[in-house]
């Protein structure tokens, strides 16, 4: 055995230099696999069709090439109408920034009062709420569905933001409740020594003291509203649609030759706003992961 | 409540109004919140619930034939072919999940350089829309132009990669596509739980002697349970609403080999005109996520107010 004749030391070191070899091997592996899909996308997103069937797809484009992106913006079919996917991500957004806002606001409020003004069984009826983040949403289909209908307001984006605030509010709740009973009670009842009252209280100490979790929250609903397709597809149809159905609608449009590269701009064009939100706020996206995971 | 002092002056009446908002205030607050969730959180679920006890077709009907609903969903073949995949789907993607999550969290926390970098690898997908996640995996594995064409251009020219367009194969595609998007989570999950365990406790077994898998083995994994018992619900809720990534990966198909019962669900409502079964299924999601999630919040809340006394 060649060991024996190794110094101790020798063996050590040699051992660690090869565990380490492996970890980094495995890590660089598993993080290739990972990258892949998004780096396939993009490449296939940047060349031209002829080329998507002559080469392979991690083939770096021999001319590289913006017209997929625009033609996925402005010209690609979604369904029957050919004017790209610009409407749908207005949609999105106008949907996304009305929902986030307006569940974070109450989430807010409802934290507050869960913490801070607590009365008898405040928390019977936080659990009561917090069921709603359990919940397989395909049971509240079939009756969300006739209420929008009866309301006047199916397949409009008011539709979806009403249906996202009320799906929303119980995990922005779950979020400023459980960052409020932190808040040292002293400050706030100073304060009501002062004479201050619920919303001054509110407004002066809880809200300038909230930016971690307002921002935690934020990501969380931006990314769980922009993603969603169940509730879009569910309730909304043609021009009203958000970005996830439409890209579902560009992919599988049956009619023409499928032109695999616009398919993937627009792929990544609805992956963009949440990617951005994930690179720039990326602590806080996994911070709300891990008390907000429930939600699929 | 203050209409018991009818005849006091009218300024009384107002601060008297006044004073019973600012000691109202808080549950008048809540209650938007407590409303909504009543009605389209309960509400809703009554209503399901009992349109899953009528024969309702195209649109609900008023009449009640027990069970006959979810007979019919018992019997269907589609649904049979659901629970199956619903099986399959989630005992490869939580232990694949687990497995590699943990596998991840370990390497990870070998004072890696880079260790930031290569974890916001392992988490973006978490990032992206199942919708994207489906087209960019339905792209790569397309078996005319994706991994299998990729594999045959560096020289085996008789590999075959078509598991997507199979029958028998295709839910191993939504396992692979569902286990890429969800490992980081897991990872993240365990990495906190390993930067939680005391290490001396490591140090100490280093010092005995004890080489590093067993150490793992012995001393880290077992207490990261709790890690284990939280992935697993999360893991488990996650599969039974598993929707959107077959949608976009292989829409149901080929024919409806990849059903699973959010998909069954959906056609059975919005395109085959049958809310009776779409809503007995709907429920039977719903009493199996509650099988899952009730045993489990019992015991965190138990353990929780053991600790806090």
């Amino acid at each position: 055995m060649a060991q024996q004749w190794d110094s101790p030391q020798m063996v050590k070191g040699t051992r660690m230099r090869w565990s380490a070899v492996v970890i980094y091997g495995l890590l660089l592996f598993f993080a290739a696999i990972y990258v892949l899909p998004l780096v396939v996308m993009l490449l296939t997103s940047l060349k031209p069709l002829p080329e998507i069937y002559s080469g392979s797809i991690i083939a770096l484009p021999h001319e590289w090439t913006v017209k997929p992106w625009i033609d996925a913006w402005g010209q690609t079919c979604v369904g029957l109408s050919c004017h790209g996917i610009k409407g749908y991500f207005w949609n999105s957004t106008k949907m996304t920034v009305a929902a986030v806002t307006i569940s974070t606001a109450i989430g807010m409020l409802n934290g507050y009062v869960l913490t801070k003004w607590r009365f008898k069984g405040a928390d019977l009826l936080f659990g009561l709420i917090l069921f709603g983040c359990f919940i397989p949403f395909q049971i509240v289909l079939i009756p969300m569905a006739t209420l929008l209908g009866k309301l006047g307001i199916a397949s409009s984006t008011p539709g979806l933001v009403l249906v996202h605030v009320v799906y929303g509010l119980a995990f922005t709740t779950l979020y400023f409740r459980n960052y409020y009973v932190a808040f040292p009670d002293e400050l706030i009842r100073a304060a009501m020594i002062d004479g201050a009252k619920f919303f001054s209280i509110f407004f002066r100490i809880l809200v300038p003291n909230s930016a971690p979790i307002v921002v935690v929250t934020v990501i969380w609903q931006f990314t769980n509203i922009w993603n969603d397709f169940l509730f879009g597809a569910s309730f909304s149809t043609g021009e009203s649609a958000p970005m996830t159905v439409a890209l579902n609608n560009v992919v599988n449009t049956s009619t023409g030759e499928r032109e695999y590269n616009v398919h993937m701009a627009a792929a990544v064009i609805a992956a963009l706003p949440t990617l951005l939100v994930y690179i720039v706020g990326g602590r806080y996206f996994v911070r709300g992961l891990m008390t907000g995971s429930v939600k699929g | 409540m203050d209409s018991g002092t009818a005849s006091v002056s009218a300024p009384a009446t107002w601060s008297a109004a006044s004073r019973w908002l600012q000691r109202s205030l808080p549950k008048l607050v809540l209650s938007p919140t407590l409303i909504v969730s009543l009605v389209f959180v309960y509400g809703f679920i009554l209503w399901t619930g009992y349109l899953s006890f009528t024969p309702s077709k195209g649109y609900p009907i008023h009449e009640l034939v027990g069970f006959l609903q979810y007979v019919r969903v018992w019997n269907h073949p589609r649904w049979q072919v659901a629970i199956h995949n619903l099986a399959i789907f989630g005992v490869l993607y939580i232990a694949l999940c687990m497995v590699l999550g943990l596998l991840l969290a370990i390497l990870l926390d070998q004072r890696i350089r880079q260790e930031g970098t290569l974890r916001a690898i392992y988490l973006y997908p978490l990032a992206l829309s199942f919708i994207v996640t489906g087209t960019a995996w339905k792209w790569m594995l397309n078996p005319g132009l994706g991994i299998e064409k990729l594999v045959q251009g560096w020289g085996f020219q008789n590999f075959k990669f078509d598991w997507i367009v199979s029958e028998e194969m295709a839910i191993y595609c939504v396992v692979m596509a569902g286990v890429w998007q969800a490992t980081g989570f897991v990872m993240a999950m365990f990495l906190a739980g390993l930067r939680g365990i005391d290490q001396d406790l490591i140090k100490a077994a280093s010092l005995d002697g004890a080489s590093l898998p067993k150490i793992y083995w012995r001393i880290v994994i077992p207490q990261l349970r709790p890690v284990f018992m939280g992935a697993l619900i999360i893991l488990a809720h996650l599969a039974i609403k598993s929707y959107e990534l077959v949608v976009a990966l292989t829409g149901g198909g080929p024919g409806y080999a990849t059903e699973l019962p959010s998909t069954f669900m959906y056609a059975h409502t919005f395109t085959r005109n049958q809310l009776g079964m779409g809503a007995a299924s709907a429920v039977m999601m719903l009493l199996t996520i509650v099988a899952i999630m009730v045993p489990y919040l019992y015991s965190e809340m138990r353990g929780a107010r053991q600790r806090s006394h």
